[in-house]
């Protein structure tokens, strides 16, 4: 849930709000990271790099754009995003093998410490694969409903409902 | 659209995906804010997606990476430090107490010395100030002169006598311009060797027939004048004139044999 106050304690400076800002959402932008780099070094680092991002550009945050979480995630996406397109990358990842979400989900080994995670392993096993796909292209990757279109080869209309679909089925789980 | 239709449109998801248009999420942020029940839905989309990439997340060190986090950004991690660090702190606030103290002891001598300098430099361009103001008054003065002795030299009524250099000095040569209407003459006497020093150059007006000569002046401050043209009077019918080197102060008659120039005038 995202708290207004919050936000705005943050764009003053407050040291405090930052700390309470990175609990509420270091976890959620270290999956995304990890979920596009896939090595937890360099994740981390960049996950250093995102908060400090967070910290630096505060004040540029409006809520008349969009919600806190998307903001940060927009950081984070592009972040990560950057550092893949930056030469050490290139040069240390070669030989890649889960390629969304659901297989660093599967092969996750702290995945069982994690009450909400059981029900999104039980959720991933429910998961139709577009329904993955979908949500793999959409939030951790971040391409616009147009791109996820053409990449599942699917009407753009569809990609909204169906992935709606997809999302109401997981927070169905979540709830559970 | 009503609420529901928004809320049901899937939109609502790819606002917080980002995955919008800017135009359509403002849209958005604002039905949010009119509308609890659009807003309640953004929250529990938000909420679900929250955990789904939290349990993406590798096992980590959530403090350890915030303390680096902290520490690149300089800002202080552990609120227990505080009270030590508030010790430190007093410390430092003595410290950068007495260091200001210094500098600003040492800054102020420097601008003592500054302005020390700064009033000779002052001085100086004050005194330089004044030594070329006199140098214009000089040059304007000197311009005045040359003009006087242009005009004189142009005017019709003046008649040049040459003085040639006599036994005592065979070398010398001088010259007078006399203006008869206005009984004045001028004597060049840029050729004349510089006098000797508790001497003076006199100049004679004679008459020829008897020989009598009258002063009509010195050549004071010989040295010290720079074109050594000097203006006399002149109310004689002069005949010749002579110049004749004499002790300071001039004599009552002509030591012949210190005559240095002579020539006669004209006759017209």
């Amino acid at each position: 849930m995202q708290q207004d106050g919050l936000i705005l304690e943050l764009q003053n400076g407050n040291h405090k709000a930052f700390e309470r800002i990175y609990q509420l959402y270091s976890e959620s932008v270290y999956g995304i990271i990890y979920s596009i780099l896939k090595d937890e070094a360099i994740a981390e680092e960049i996950l250093q790099d995102v908060f400090m991002k967070i910290w630096n550009n505060a004040s540029s945050y409006n809520s008349n754009k969009g919600r806190f979480f998307t903001w940060i995630l927009n950081i984070a996406r592009n972040a990560s995003i950057d550092h893949i397109r930056s030469k050490s990358h290139k040069n240390s990842q070669k030989n890649l093998t889960a390629d969304n979400f659901v297989n660093i989900l599967e092969s996750n080994s702290n995945f069982s410490a994690k009450a909400d995670a059981i029900g999104i392993k039980k959720y991933i096993d429910i998961l139709k694969p577009d329904c993955k796909k979908l949500i793999d292209l959409l939030f951790f990757k971040g391409f616009t409903q147009k791109d996820a279109a053409e990449e599942l080869d699917m009407p753009l209309g569809t990609v909204k409902t169906r992935n709606r679909a997809c999302i109401n089925k997981l927070r169905e789980i979540l709830v559970e | 659209m009503d609420t529901q239709e928004i809320i049901s449109s899937g939109d609502l998801e790819l606002y917080v995906y980002g995955a919008l248009t800017e135009e359509e999420s403002r849209k958005v942020s604002n039905a949010l804010k009119e509308h609890p029940e659009i807003r309640k839905e953004v929250e529990e989309i938000e909420n679900s997606l929250q955990k789904l990439s939290a349990s993406a997340a590798p096992a980590y060190n959530a403090e350890a990476i915030l303390a680096r986090i902290k520490q690149k950004l300089g800002q202080k991690s552990e609120p227990k430090v505080i009270e030590i660090e508030r010790d430190k702190e007093t410390n430092w606030v003595s410290y950068i107490g007495w260091a200001a103290t210094v500098l600003l002891l040492i800054g102020l001598f420097f601008v003592f010395e500054d302005k020390n300098d700064l009033r000779e430099q002052l001085n100086a361009e004050r005194t330089k100030t004044a030594r070329m103001e006199q140098q214009i008054a000089d040059a304007r003065e000197y311009a005045d002169k040359a003009e006087e002795l242009l005009a004189v030299l142009r005017d019709k009524n003046v008649s040049k006598v040459p003085l040639q250099g006599q036994n005592v000095a065979p070398e010398a040569y001088a010259a007078v311009y006399w203006n008869k209407d206005e009984k004045k003459a001028y004597i060049d006497a840029k050729e004349l060797p510089e006098p000797p020093r508790g001497k003076v150059y006199q100049v004679w007006s004679l008459k020829l027939e008897p020989l009598t000569p009258t002063s009509i002046g010195l050549l004071d401050e010989f040295t010290l004048d720079d074109n050594k043209i000097f203006t006399l009077e002149n109310a004689n019918e002069s005949q010749a004139f002579g110049i004749t080197l004499e002790p300071e102060g001039g004599s009552e008659s002509p030591t012949m044999d210190q005559l240095y120039v002579l020539g006669a005038v004209a006759s017209l």
